[in-house]
């Protein structure tokens, strides 16, 4: 049986911890949103050293662990000068890693418009960047938003390592919660259901979403 | 930032012992996590009354929790019901359990990509069920499966460090230690520990395109 005082008792901290986890994910979202296009566009564009940018970007990124990046933000740049607090390193962080994993999601869904647009909207005298922010983009945001949901899973799952950094978030907070109680096995599953909280719905909702775009089809 | 005095030869000698015991952890982790992965797809794919469902909710759970969680309680709270492991052995139970709940999926989702008309004509040519599955089913399944497990070995070699967070002395937990010493270290030793990580799983990741090619 689970000592659900932990939870009562504890419950600020939880919730502290919680809601971190949760601002964590979403800054790092949007963060690796902005740069994931940017990096999908410059894989692309029509302009070789972009290219290569792009390419020399989610290649290394995506083979290197999340936790080297976070200690980049956490211990590297401080040593030359550059300072960060806990939460905003490890968010930081996890936007440069995600970045190029949803770099590769939005080159996909771009991949996926059929040629023809790109040359019809180049044909009526747009631009390559505003055929691709007017004609592309919109089209390529419905294909990746099942995908983009998958990446925001890996987002909450990820942010744990936050706690590693002393992040304020629910890993931190259950590592905090276990010292002042001596307790660890309830602690955590206590932990564990709070992200369950956050990935189980989240899980549902792409899958009902992928198996309706591909009825669609 | 000194780089002479961060890759001097003892250094580079300690992180390759840590590099041996990251891949040491992932090769025993992906073995095992194969194996069990592919008993779970399978039995998930059979849908077995009451089995498969609960396997479905087992699967479902440890893939919607982070790794370092399990990790943390692998080493950290096991031991409060009276299983006591080293860390070398909780960090592999830890990536094993989390891997082959990955794995079983990958293993289950490529035996749904096989055509259901095969294993109608096996059937009734004459094979039973387990025949069906281990002569025709499987065979086909797991060469169209060998990108998709690549690709989740290369996470496995990258999540290995998170097991610095129970200073199990593998490649990142090494970095860390050399890092302590001098300030002027922490950058040139994080670049080289990139580098190390990036040839071995971009290897890795050029191997598997390469047989996604050949399969396609």
């Amino acid at each position: 049986m689970l000592d659900y005082s932990i939870l009562i008792e504890h419950w600020d901290m939880y919730m502290q911890g919680f809601a971190n986890t949760l601002k964590a994910s979403v800054l790092a979202l949007i963060g690796s949103f902005a740069i994931g296009t940017v990096m999908a566009v410059f894989r692309i564009a029509p302009i070789r050293p972009l290219n290569w940018i792009g390419a020399a970007y989610v290649e290394f990124i995506r083979n290197i662990p999340l936790i080297l990046i976070v200690f980049v933000f956490f211990v590297g740049l401080p040593a030359i000068g550059i300072r960060f607090d806990s939460f905003t390193a490890g968010t930081l962080g996890l936007t440069v890693y995600t970045a190029a994993f949803i770099a590769e999601v939005i080159r996909a869904g771009i991949l996926a418009v059929p040629k023809g647009q790109m040359e019809a909207a180049r044909s009526s005298g747009l631009t390559y960047l505003q055929a691709m922010w007017y004609v592309i983009l919109p089209q390529a945001v419905k294909i990746v938003i099942p995908p983009m949901g998958n990446q925001f899973i890996n987002l909450v799952k990820n942010s744990s390592v936050l706690g590693v950094i002393a992040g304020l978030d629910l890993m931190y907070f259950g590592d905090l919660i276990s010292s002042e109680t001596f307790v660890t096995f309830d602690v955590y599953i206590f932990v564990a259901l709070f992200y369950l909280l956050l990935t189980i719905p989240l899980s549902l909702g792409v899958g009902a979403l992928e198996r309706r775009l591909a009825k669609s089809r | 930032m000194d780089f002479v005095g961060a890759y001097a030869p003892a250094h580079l000698k300690f992180l390759l012992e840590g590099f041996v015991v990251t891949l040491e952890v992932a090769f025993l982790s992906i073995f095992f996590s194969f194996l069990i992965g592919i008993i779970i797809g399978v039995l998930r794919y059979s849908r077995i009354p009451f089995l498969s469902p609960v396997l479905a909710v087992g699967v479902e759970t440890i893939r919607n929790l982070p790794l370092l969680l399990i990790i943390f309680f692998t080493y950290f709270a096991l031991p409060e019901v009276g299983v006591k492991l080293d860390k070398f052995y909780a960090a592999i139970l830890a990536l094993v359990i989390f891997e082959s709940a990955m794995l079983s999926e990958i293993v289950r989702s490529g035996l749904n990509s096989i055509e259901k008309g095969q294993i109608e004509a096996a059937r009734s040519s004459g094979l039973t069920y387990t025949q069906t599955l281990w002569h025709i089913v499987l065979p086909q399944a797991l060469r169209r499966m060998v990108p998709p497990i690549v690709g989740q070995f290369i996470s496995l070699l990258k999540d290995t460090s998170l097991a610095v967070v129970i200073a199990l002395p593998e490649l990142m937990n090494h970095a860390q230690i050399i890092n302590g010493q001098n300030v002027n270290y922490v950058i040139p030793i994080f670049l080289l520990v990139a580098v190390m990580y990036f040839v071995v799983n971009y290897s890795l990741s050029l191997v598997s395109r390469r047989l996604e090619h050949k399969h396609s």
